[in-house]
């Protein structure tokens, strides 16, 4: 493989000298091209590479940032497109259609923005990809409110972090979705692959195994409105739905008496499984999941088995805000039996 | 010396282990090549394509110890073939029918295979320990056979191999009779852990100390597994992914707080950063600190971990810790000797700023003045940041700067880097490695070839404008032994200028330059002692004697000095000439 034939130089780069144009107008038939070393020392055409995909006259009427020489994608995927955003994604980043189901508080609501952007820092073809990168998202430390958000399929592009640490950036499936026309120089950066792969994998794997059969756990997120942090709980270890319950109730009963008021002081120890599902399936909080479509149903609709298929995260609402959800179960249920 | 009797001479050889020393020794002359060779325990063998395993059997009969290096080092960036080469068996089936005493093997960059495993565990009764670094071909099955069948093995370390996880039970191998271990290492693996089968193995290991897991083990285990040996030195951590309970969280903080002994610290591949804090107890004793994959992590999180790690020698990180937490590392460590800053946006679609710098880089030459290692992937760089870094470090060994965009000049003065690299070769009389990137002309050759006289190792990639840069170097640096060039314009004149250069040196690698098929085949008519390949995946094997074919650039080219020439095992992308 001649990594030459990966380079098309055909995007003037900003970072480097004014000559570096003339190479760049060579290639006016696009793809391959010849590599001028002999000639203008300053701007070896090599360089300017990484950037395909669109023709030239495209190029020239982006912003001067957008190429910029960088190691990433033309159009969405750049840096910088936020400003491109409303022009190259379908999808709008538009925050109050994120948070269907959270109570409406707008400190919660102001906080979130910043959270949007936390693992999405891949463009909306990724998104396409949803859920690992959406999973991403949720190891930070204030985000456990708002899995649906990432889950949501349109969201994509994120307004550029403010003061997203680098760590949270890392989402995965790059390398299984390989977006149009991206030419990268093969084997730069000098990463070994060992590295490369396992970062990669990192995010996509912190969230479930593979779904193969009998190969294991298999955890998924639980998140309850107005705890601090989530849990795991491995939907495998449980034969149905009241074992699951009663492991919630264990895992999630600090929180509940909180809200119980008087019931807290005595009932840590007492407090039965018909309790907690009183309190799950009362007024006070449902069970709902989010499936492989990234929709919320109500818990318990579906078999036990088919449930632990498309079960991709756990949380346990407060009754008023899943007002909504028992009906699309159903449907669904019935389309996919 | 003469007067002495051989076991004399020989004792004294003893106490020295470095095998360029014991190369020397060996030419003195006659008796004390004989004397030498008799008693060399450890051989290193950095091109396993150099020699072959009869020669080696037959000058060292009594080698304990063999390190193998297989594939040239642009492997580990995809640039070499699968196929290509570095096969470990022959050389433990030599061994195996000679008898060799084999105790330890240390493998990087080679194909092993499940059968050389399994030839290896049973063929050398008294082996004790594999090392092998990123090396592939094999699954958990032959690890099996290594722990089923080498009863006095101390040390297994498989350090970012591609294993094949069958999920087995190869831990389970392990006989209860085996209580020498003294180094696992598992990371690598990517399939789950018999966990049970791991704490028998770590309780009834009291000489354990070091142990690397890989993410199937969980803080549960973890805890147990500490508790059961705090006398851990190195530990590497697998998964964090759940938040602990309190309880849980006690019971680790506990566990650590045991483990006075422990210096070393790695893995934490998912890790939820509530659990970072469980640390922070023995940070005060690290001396190295792998965080590296860690890239859950968040920037601030790992500034509040490393500012307690007073003592750190060695630290690998991600550039998500910013040039801000390189400031603090600058202030925390200084007696800090190594340090790795790893990109963790690996594929350029961040704009963030939390990425790091020519300023971490300063800050750092300035706070850790011991520093004489470092691995840097950064995006942009200056000059004038450079001539201080070399200001400030003088005594750098190893200098390898890696900016992200290639061909990007000074940001500053947009001029290129020749004078900033410059400084650091003036500057770092014993500098022994050095990797180059950014905008560079010859003229940063000419520096190199000019002031890096200890250099045995250089890496260039998009740099250079004439086969003078490339000559710069061929002519200055004495103790060249490996150069490896990328997308650099340098051609057929460099290339065979001075031929019998590449017999001081272990290989030359030149991927995308200007060599043509032409210049290589003279080379390798010139210089029949070394092997000459010709790499290139699109086409077939047959070369046809067309002129088309003299001037047709070399996609990759790899030379390296051999006694034995062509190697027999070459796949069909590779031409021998």
């Amino acid at each position: 493989m001649c990594p030459e034939e990966e380079l098309q130089s055909n995007v003037s780069v900003a970072s480097s000298s004014p000559t570096s144009n003339c190479i760049s107008r060579n290639t006016a038939g696009g793809g391959l091209k010849e590599h001028n070393y002999l000639g203008l020392s300053d701007c070896s055409s090599v360089g300017s590479s990484t950037l395909s995909g669109l023709a030239e006259d495209d190029k020239a009427t982006i912003s001067l940032k957008a190429t910029e020489l960088t190691l990433g994608l033309p159009g969405p995927q750049s840096p910088a497109r936020d400003t491109d955003l409303n022009l190259l994604s379908p999808a709008k980043l538009d925050e109050k259609t994120f948070f269907p189901l959270l109570p409406s508080k707008d400190e919660i609501c102001s906080s979130s923005q910043k959270n949007i952007a936390l693992g999405n820092k891949r463009g909306f073809s990724d998104a396409m990809d949803q859920f690992s990168e959406a999973k991403s998202s949720v190891y930070t430390e204030k985000n456990w409110m708002f899995p649906e958000v990432a889950a949501t399929q349109s969201v994509t592009k994120k307004e550029v972090p403010q003061n997203i640490p680098k760590g949270q950036s890392i989402t995965t499936n790059n390398s299984s979705s390989p977006p149009a026309a991206k030419a990268q120089i093969v084997g730069w950066p000098p990463v070994r692959s060992y590295r490369k792969n396992t970062l990669a994998t990192t995010c996509k794997n912190s969230d479930e195994v593979d779904g193969k059969p009998g190969s294991g756990a298999l955890f998924v997120k639980v998140s309850m409105d107005g705890a601090p942090y989530l849990r795991k709980v491995d939907l495998r270890s449980y034969t149905n739905y009241g074992e699951l319950s009663s492991a919630l109730e264990k895992m999630f009963t600090t929180f509940t008496l909180g809200q119980c008021g008087t019931n807290g002081a005595t009932g840590k120890d007492m407090l039965s499984e018909t309790k907690l599902k009183d309190l799950l399936n009362g007024k006070d909080y449902v069970l709902t999941y989010e499936d492989k479509d990234g929709d919320w149903m109500l818990v318990g609709d579906v078999p036990w088995e088919m449930f632990i298929d498309v079960c991709k995260k756990l949380k346990i609402m407060k009754g008023c805000d899943a007002i909504g959800l028992a009906p699309r179960a159903m449907e669904k249920s019935k389309m996919r039996a | 010396m003469n007067y002495f009797p051989d076991e004399v001479i020989e004792h004294i050889f003893d106490s020295i282990a470095s095998h360029r020393d014991r190369n020397s020794i060996s030419l003195v002359c006659k008796s004390w090549h004989k004397i030498e060779r008799c008693s060399r325990k450890k051989v290193f063998i950095g091109n396993c394509y150099a020699i072959d395993p009869e020669r080696l059997i037959g000058r060292f009969p009594c080698l304990k110890s063999l390190t193998l290096k297989g594939k040239p080092h642009f492997a580990d960036f995809n640039l070499v073939p699968h196929e290509w080469g570095g096969f470990v068996h022959p050389w433990i089936d030599a061994l195996a029918r000679a008898r060799v005493g084999l105790e330890e093997l240390r493998l990087k960059r080679m194909v092993v295979s499940d059968e050389s495993l399994e030839l290896l565990s049973r063929s050398f009764a008294n082996f004790k320990s594999l090392v092998l670094v990123s090396c592939e071909g094999f699954t958990t099955d032959g690890l099996a056979s290594i722990a089923a069948n080498c009863r006095h093995l101390r040390e297994l370390d498989l350090q970012e191999n591609e294993i094949d996880d069958h999920r087995g039970q190869w831990l389970n191998c392990f006989p209860d009779s085996c209580i020498t271990l003294t180094s696992l290492n598992f990371a690598c693996l990517k399939g789950e852990t018999n966990l049970a089968a791991l704490e028998r193995l770590v309780a009834r290991s009291p000489n354990l100390k070091s142990l690397k897991v890989n993410r199937a083990v969980p803080l549960d285990a973890l805890t147990r597994l500490m508790s059961c040996a705090p006398q851990l030195v190195d530990l590497g951590v697998g998964s964090y992914e759940n938040e602990p309970d309190p309880e849980s969280f006690a019971k680790l903080s506990a566990a650590i707080n045991k483990c006075t002994s422990l210096r070393c610290l790695s893995g934490f591949s998912e890790v939820a950063p509530r659990c970072l804090p469980a640390f922070y107890p023995i940070c005060q004793n690290l001396i190295s600190l792998n965080l590296s994959y860690a890239a859950e992590i968040q920037g601030n999180h790992l500034i509040k971990f490393i500012q307690f790690c007073k003592r750190l020698q060695r630290l690998w990180i991600l550039d998500s810790i910013g040039d801000k937490g390189l400031e603090v590392v600058a202030s925390a460590c200084k007696e800090l000797q190594e340090l790795r800053v790893f990109p963790s946006d690996l594929h350029g679609e961040e704009d963030n700023d939390a990425a790091v710098t020519e300023v971490g880089l300063v800050a750092i030459s300035a706070g850790c003045r011991k520093l004489h290692s470092i691995l840097y992937f950064c995006k942009q760089m200056t000059n004038a940041a450079l001539i201080t870094v070399a200001k400030n470090c003088p005594n750098f060994i190893r200098f390898r700067l890696c900016i992200l965009e290639p061909n990007k000049p000074d940001h500053i003065t947009s001029q290129s880097l020749d004078e900033g690299f410059g400084a650091i070769v003036q500057a770092c009389k014993g500098l022994r490695r050095l990797s180059v990137s950014g905008l560079l002309t010859d003229k940063v050759f000419l520096y190199i070839g000019m002031y890096a006289e200890q250099l045995e190792m250089l890496s260039i990639a998009f740099a250079g404008d004439t086969d003078q840069g490339m000559l710069y170097v061929l002519n200055g640096c004495k103790k060249l032994r490996k150069l490896e060039i990328r997308d650099s314009p340098f051609g057929n004149a460099a290339l065979l200028a001075d031929v019998e250069k590449y017999e001081t040196m272990r290989s030359l690698w030149m991927s995308s330059c200007d060599v043509t098929l032409g210049g290589c085949k003279r080379l390798a008519r010139d210089a029949p002692w070394l092997n000459v390949e010709i790499i290139n995946e699109n086409e077939s094997n047959g070369m046809e004697q067309n002129e088309e074919d003299e001037r047709e650039k070399v996609d990759r080219l790899y030379l390296y000095r051999t006694v034995v020439g062509t190697r027999k095992d070459a796949p069909s992308c590779v031409t021998i000439l």
